[in-house]
């Protein structure tokens, strides 16, 4: 939903850098490198991040728990005894059913994180590649795929997702693949956009005179020159992830048990969040709540640091 | 704009009967029918009603028989869970309801939304424009259906100002809630949207003149910036609003509105095939005709985009 | 100023009226005093399928024709038949042929009276193919003559076993003798239905407005997926003895949403939702109820060609049952007066007697340990990998887990947990294409054999497709025995020790109910509560 709303100043990201010369290509990457740096929020934003992405990858190596087993000591009077303790091991309190919260925000994490990830990855390598494909070879070509664009656009999201979910099972990959694919139609119009005008220059009609296949060109020449624009699209897509899969996992349509995730975690959460047990809402929206702030200034910072209007 | 409005229309068609096509056969895919219940219906039985709902008829047969239903009667069919009543009255019952509480949240998002980022964006840097910034995006990301259970705790059961649920017929009292679950993070997308691009209106060059000509500042924000810094929170508005309408099912579960959403979602699970046909094609054509609208608006307030 | 008139108004009622003008906010009977708003409001998860009696097949719609529309006979609190439309029955010598004879003084909301041939177009309209009626097999649930041959659509629904001698006489004519016949006619698909309101309205006549019905209610407003209401009917033929005047159904969707809801007031019962029950009985002593049900939960294993082999296995089917620590899942889990089951049917059930299976007396560490022992038998005590399905549900998700954890940490077990939405779960399991799979099972009626024709061969409902001859023959004979009891019992003694299914709990109805709403049927097995018994006393 964000990459909707940063439709405009994406579109702008993409206009300047089409119009930026290619052959200061390098230079690029050194200066929005820079510039990322001395931005503040994106910096402390990308280390907070790195923090939670190095807890869910070592922060299991601390529990007393694993995410499944059940503390049958606890179970039944969770609100009682399954509060956040040093001393019961249960870092971050009980779920439900009496299994360590802290063991299991971890693998949450990890899974949130990687739709995150991996759906922004589909999404974006998807999309890219059928604007580039779209654009360069124009012409008719070019008039069916993006037709076929503007009639995706105008299927409900959600409801497709919902239905493929019913007929497919649920499993990681599935949501993985659903939620990317759903995603990529915004990328490949600004991707298609900016190859029109790649495609026009120099090194391009060179290539091509030199007799380089279409496939090549694109894949050698178009996509690399694409990148910035791909990067950023990117790091706005995976917060989007996040929060379809959350949507999902309220649905009872999200991974399987006894996997979780940031989305199954919080719903659950909200269920007995009246019954006095705070904690099994509070923490796993916490780490929710801070990485999606984390990618919106990394967001932010990235297409600052590499939109070249501003240099 | 009698161009734009053709050639909309002229996408429009192809995509809803793709729309229709793919739904179809997706639903059919999926596991179990309309009539699979714990205790198995006998094998006449299911005969009997699949007769009657001519569901034994071969798939591509039945899905010309419907499309052929809506073109000629604009009739969607009967529901197979709900056997008292349509499609068409299915779509009658909750679409108002969807729409009142849709739009209330459009507005209430729109409003709210960039009022309070002209706000932050014009005290940039005051505690204001902190206070600001910090909730909006924690509004935000807040999951509807984390906030829905919360605000019923507050206002129903702590402050026992507002009814828990329901509809009753659209009373303010069952609206408040659902409005403000549904509005609150596009309020913040759109408060945040506005404070950005008010912001850098307001450093760009013919602001910078205009305060040089000493015209006072409230002039100068209300006349020059404000035009300008909406374009982007206009492109964005349509898929605001589309989204308001898909994503209303969470409103529909939480708050018991009775709206479209959940019908949606009931009939996907029942395996009510008409049902969830009518509500998809419904909506597909709504994002269109909001597509379409926002593109009419642009153009009438950029008269630069020619499409 | 409005306000103030009333308030008035209602100082000088309270001055001057006299005691006895309030004599009919008590109770008839009790004496109690009633409550000004006899209004009563409950939850249901999902909307009514129908209200038409020929038509519903769900229990929230069922629960709401009860209430729109009265059949021959009504149960009573504790589930006797009371007189309903019919005051009695007489039958022939062999039970084949039963005569019932009707009150005259029932009448249709539209004044209308209700005569047997409302009946008879009633079952016909049950049996006739072109209603299409999820209920049709009904018929032959009770028996009715040419059932068969009307429902395949090989004759007219006229030649139906059932006729109008006259107004008030209904005569029912059986294929075979059927002694538990007039049981069957609680059931809200053998309600009346009003011919002249059905063939006026088509589909739609059960739209509010249109609806014509006999019962003590007559629905008012219906706004699906959000409310539907029900109001007294002055034509009820015991108008003067229905005491509640409005009954009012919410769809909430969310379980917890409900409870808040019903904290606030705004419900007067609700689901009580798992492990909640301890911490509300002691804070709402009053409304927390818990009552038996008809219901058993439990996982069969797969026993077809397509199920793994070891689970052919009866060793392994005993130790992966014994290895359940069914006290942990009521106690510690649910919480809501659930009983562990041992054996398939319910002991709530009526005349039936559980009998004592062997491993339900063993103490649970013995069970463990006799698991382990199996396990190492059958050639498995390195453990096994299956995989258990079971449907969305917070409720469902627990216990497989608590299952799932109690095979790893004692036998070994890797177990793989698919929840599936509900079609996909049926059509899974109704194929075979499962290892271990969730069933629960509610009883149709108040009899063993309700629960026990799931371990037939040939049942439809046999999703293990557990084939047991002498089970088969035992289950054919309890059919014509006049004591079928011991039939019952000994199929229980079998299915214990072959185990097609892992009987987990026995379910219980648990509510959070209004204090000032009397008298819920807490002793009806099959819940079939009817509004017009229910009253609500003052504070």
């Amino acid at each position: 939903m964000r990459t909707v709303f940063e439709k405009d100043k994406m579109n702008a990201l993409a206009d300047n850098l089409a119009a930026m010369d290619t052959v200061k290509g390098r230079s690029l990457w050194t200066d929005a490198r820079k510039r990322y740096a001395a931005n503040r929020a994106a910096m402390v934003s990308t280390y907070v991040l790195l923090a939670v992405v190095l807890f869910s990858i070592f922060g299991g190596y601390f529990a007393q728990f694993s995410n499944e087993e059940i503390d049958w000591a606890i179970l039944g009077s969770v609100p009682e005894k399954g509060q956040p303790s040093i001393a019961s091991g249960h870092y971050f309190g009980a779920d439900e059913l009496g299994r360590d919260l802290y063991a299991r925000v971890i693998q949450g994490s990890q899974v949130s994180l990687m739709v995150g990830f991996i759906g922004a990855f589909v999404a974006v390598s998807f999309g890219t590649i059928y604007g580039a494909v779209s654009g360069y070879i124009g012409g008719r070509v070019d008039s069916v795929m993006m037709r076929l664009v503007d009639i995706l656009n105008a299927i409900p999201f959600f409801f497709v997702l919902i239905l493929l979910l019913v007929v497919f099972g649920r499993n990681i990959l599935m949501i993985f693949i659903g939620v990317g694919l759903v995603s990529w139609l915004g990328i490949a119009r600004v991707v298609r956009g900016q190859t029109l005008s790649l495609k026009n220059k120099e090194f391009i009609e060179a290539a091509r005179a030199t007799g380089v296949p279409t496939f090549t060109i694109i894949w050698r020449h178009i996509i690399p020159n694409l990148m910035g624009v791909v990067i950023v699209y990117g790091s706005l897509l995976v917060p989007d992830m996040i929060l379809a899969e959350s949507v999902i996992s309220f649905l009872g349509l999200g991974v399987q048990e006894p996997q979780t995730s940031w989305g199954v975690l919080i719903s659950e959460g909200t269920g007995t969040m009246q019954y006095g047990t705070i904690w099994q809402i509070g923490f796993p929206l916490f780490f929710f709540t801070t990485v999606l702030f984390c990618f919106f200034y990394i967001g932010d910072g990235l297409r600052d640091a590499l939109d070249p209007k501003d240099r | 704009m009698l161009n734009l409005i053709l050639r909309r229309i002229a996408v429009a068609i192809p995509t809803l009967l793709i729309l229709t096509i793919v739904t179809f056969y997706l639903m059919h895919a999926a596991p179990g029918g309309p009539f699979t219940s714990e205790k198995p219906l006998p094998p006449q039985v299911l005969a009997n009603i699949e007769a009657k709902y001519g569901l034994n008829d071969p798939l591509w047969k039945q899905m010309v028989n419907y499309i052929g239903g809506i073109v000629t009667e604009f009739d969607f069919g009967p529901s197979f869970k709900y056997k008292d009543r349509t499609v068409n009255d299915i779509i009658a019952q909750g679409l108002p309801v969807t729409l009142v509480y849709g739009t209330l949240s459009f507005i209430f998002a729109v409003v709210l939304g960039v009022s309070l980022g002209v706000i932050a964006a014009v005290n940039q840097n005051s505690r204001f424009d902190y206070l600001a910034v910090g909730f909006t995006m924690f509004a935000q990301v807040l999951p509807n259906f984390v906030m829905g259970p919360i605000l019923i705790l507050i206002f129903t059961l702590w402050l026992g100002w507002l009814p828990g649920g329901g509809w009753n017929g659209g009373h303010w009292q069952n609206v408040i809630m659902p409005v403000i679950a549904l509005g609150t993070s596009y309020m913040a997308s759109i408060a945040r949207l506005t404070r950005s691009s008010m912001l850098e209106i307001l450093r760009s060059n013919f602001i910078r003149t205009a305060r040089a000509k000493g015209i006072p500042e409230r002039t100068i924000i209300w006349r020059h910036a404000l035009k300008p810094a909406m374009l982007p929170v206009i492109s964005y508005l349509a898929p605001v609003f589309v989204f308001m309408i898909t994503g209303s099912f969470i409103i529909d579960m939480v708050f018991s509105t009775g709206g479209l959403g959940y019908f949606f979602i009931n009939s996907a699970y029942n395996r009510d095939y008409a049902v969830m046909m009518g509500i998809t094609l419904l909506l597909g054509s709504l994002t269109i005709f909001f597509n379409m609208i926002v593109d009419i608006i642009y153009g009438w307030i950029d008269p630069q985009i020619r499409y | 100023m409005k306000l103030t008139t009333k308030a008035f108004l209602m100082a000088t009622a309270v001055t001057f009226v006299s005691a006895s003008a309030w004599a009919a906010g008590t109770h008839p009977v009790t004496g109690e005093a009633l409550a000004d708003d006899q209004t009563f409001t409950y939850r249901v998860l999902d909307e009514h399928s129908s209200v038409d009696p020929q038509i519903v097949e769900d229990v929230s719609g069922a629960e709401i024709v009860r209430d729109l529309f009265e059949g021959l006979y009504n149960q009573d609190a504790d589930g006797n038949l009371i007189p309903g439309v019919a005051l009695s029955h007489t039958t022939n010598a062999d039970k084949t042929v039963y005569t019932f004879t009707l009150r005259d003084n029932a009448k249709w909301s539209d004044g209308k009276p209700v005569t047997a041939n409302d009946f008879v177009y009633g079952w016909r309209r049950l049996a006739d193919p072109n209603t299409a009626s999820p209920y049709q097999w009904f018929v032959e649930v009770m028996g009715l003559k040419n059932s068969g041959a009307v429902m395949a659509g090989d004759a007219d629904p006229s030649e139906l076993g059932v006729k109008a001698i006259d107004d008030y006489t209904l005569e029912v004519t059986l294929e075979n003798s059927l002694p538990y016949f007039a049981l069957t006619t609680t059931h809200s698909s053998t309600f009346p239905a009003p011919k002249w309101a059905v063939d006026a309205h088509g589909v739609d006549w059960t739209k509010p407005g249109n609806i014509v019905s006999n019962g003590a209610y007559v629905l008012t407003e219906h706004v699906p997926n959000e409310r539907s209401v029900r109001e007294r009917n002055p034509m009820y033929w015991d108008n003067d003895g229905t005491i509640l005047d409005k009954v009012v159904a919410l769809v909430i969707n969310e379980e917890s949403v409900a409870l808040t809801r019903y904290m606030a007031g705004e419900l007067d019962r609700t689901e009580i939702p798992a492990g909640q029950y301890p911490s509300l009985s002691k804070s709402n002593p009053d409304e927390a109820i818990v009552f038996p049900r008809l219901c058993s939960y439990y996982f069969m294993f797969n026993m077809s060609d397509s199920g793994p082999e070891a689970l052919k296995d009866k060793r392994v089917r005993q130790a992966l049952s014994y290895a359940v620590d069914r006290s942990i899942i009521t106690e510690n889990i649910l919480q809501g007066g659930q009983t562990p089951a041992y054996t398939f049917t319910p002991g709530a059930t009526a005349n039936f007697e559980v009998p004592a299976v062997p491993f339900g007396e063993m103490s649970q560490t013995e069970r463990d340990a006799k698991a382990k022992e199996l396990m190492a038998d059958a050639g498995y005590s390195d453990g096994l990998k299956i995989e258990l399905i079971y449907n969305t549900s917070e409720d469902h998700k627990k216990i497989a887990i608590a299952m799932s954890q109690m095979w790893k940490q004692k036998l070994g077990v890797e177990t793989t947990l698919a929840n599936q939405e509900w079609k996909t779960f049926l059509d899974t399991r109704g194929n075979q294409n499962f290892e271990v799979a969730r069933g629960g099972w509610c009883g149709d009626y108040n009899e063993a054999s309700t629960f026990l024709d799931l371990v037939q061969s040939n049942s439809g409902y046999n999703d293990s497709k557990y084939s047991n001859a002498e089970v088969d023959q035992l289950l054919a004979d309890a059919k014509t025995s006049d004591n079928p009891q011991p039939n019952y019992k000994r199929v229980e003694e079998i299915i214990a020790d072959d185990m097609p299914l892992i009987p987990i709990y026995h379910y219980a109805g648990n509510y959070m109910l209004n204090a000032n709403l009397k008298p819920w049927p807490v002793k009806n097995a099959e819940q079939n509560w009817y509004s017009k018994d229910l009253y609500k006393v003052a504070d």
